[in-house]
């Protein structure tokens, strides 16, 4: 249960530079009113950036994971429930993995 | 469509604790994603040598799986307090524009409920916030509520992930790490505005996302390129568009 002094400074190190993002950016963007194109790309932000983060692994995962992907958004789509999209998307991906592996192909 | 879908919420944004327990159990499936995240992170720790408390402290405060992920890859003893500060704050620096894009619903606050909303912010209570703020949602209760949930989750995770050690061992690669993928998937659904507006950013961003990963840039910045590559050009269309004058 001991903390060490050179754990805690890096600890405090990465947290004081995280609530910095976190916090910085509105607090500058509210001093600052910024121009109409900053403003429309600050809404289009969000979808671009989960695109930007599912799309590599999405490739690499190959067809386990490209199945649970159509799963997870038909899902989602249909029920509009979170928790059965996730879970039927990680079931899809799961199932094929283990088939193909008993297939003998990758695994 | 004569008006534009994203207008801002014409009502007070208001700040309840109805709307705080409305996020905390929108983010209930989401701890389905942070679970082998989470485990994954507890068991590194361990490795690492970090004692429990070290390891609480650091996942209790920092609150960020991928920077933590980062500066544990690079970890040494003694620990690398400036090589640790340096990688997450590459890696977090992505959260800047989320609070300025959710400054509709964050200029009605003042005080804790401003600045402790704020340290809760991660990408999915952002998306879903935005979510909701289009669908005309004006309780920023909603966006603590689901910081707080996908919070109290993450210690839990990470937690079981540094007492299970040894036991609980899932390899790269295993399907788990799929429901981190099928989290990010489910919440870009209620996202899609249509193909006329997101249709091209949104495959841009892919793909420069894409390239620049292939390219084997240095983490942060394939996410970085992607999402301005993707935003900037949605920005760029809607502006000329609307034939909007004095954007330079």
């Amino acid at each position: 249960m001991e903390i060490r002094l050179d754990v805690l400074l890096a600890i405090l190190g990465m947290a004081l530079v995280t609530y910095a993002s976190r916090a910085g950016g509105y607090a500058v963007l509210r001093a600052v009113r910024p121009p109409p194109f900053v403003q429309a790309l600050l809404r289009h932000l969000p979808g671009c950036l989960f695109v930007a983060y599912v799309t590599p692994p999405l490739l690499a995962g190959g067809p386990p994971a490209w199945a649970g992907a159509v799963v997870v958004i038909a899902l989602q789509l249909a029920t509009r429930n979170m928790a059965a999209a996730i879970l039927a998307g990680v079931g899809a991906a799961w199932g094929m993995h283990a088939g193909l592996a008993a297939l003998g192909w990758g695994g | 469509m004569a008006i534009p879908p994203r207008a801002p919420p014409r009502q007070r944004v208001v700040f309840t604790r109805i709307g705080v327990r409305r996020g905390f159990v929108a983010s209930i499936p989401l701890w389905i994603g942070m679970l082998p995240f989470g485990v994954v992170i507890g068991v590194l720790s361990a490795a690492k040598g970090l004692s429990f408390a070290e390891t609480m402290l650091m996942t209790t405060i920092v609150f960020a799986g991928a920077a933590q992920l980062v500066a544990l890859e690079l970890w040494t003893d003694p620990a690398p307090i400036l090589a640790a500060t340096i990688a997450t704050l590459v890696v977090n620096i992505r959260m800047a524009p989320m609070g300025a894009a959710l400054a509709p619903w964050l200029d009605r606050l003042r005080g804790w409920k401003l600045w402790g909303t704020l340290a809760t912010l991660v990408d999915h209570s952002f998306a879903m916030a935005v979510a909701d703020q289009r669908a005309g949602g004006r309780d920023a209760g909603y966006l603590l509520g689901i910081g707080l949930g996908i919070w109290i989750s993450w210690v839990a995770t990470v937690a079981l992930g540094h007492l299970g050690g040894g036991m609980l061992r899932v390899p790269p690669g295993h399907p788990l790490f799929f429901a981190s993928i099928a989290a990010f998937l489910s919440i870009l659904v209620p996202l899609w505005r249509g193909a006329r507006v997101d249709g091209l950013p949104w495959l841009v961003a892919g793909l420069v996302a894409l390239a620049a990963h292939r390219a084997a840039l240095p983490v942060p910045l394939p996410l970085l390129l992607g999402s301005f590559a993707g935003a900037g050009l949605g920005a760029w269309i809607e502006l000329r568009g609307r034939g909007m004058p004095g954007w330079k």
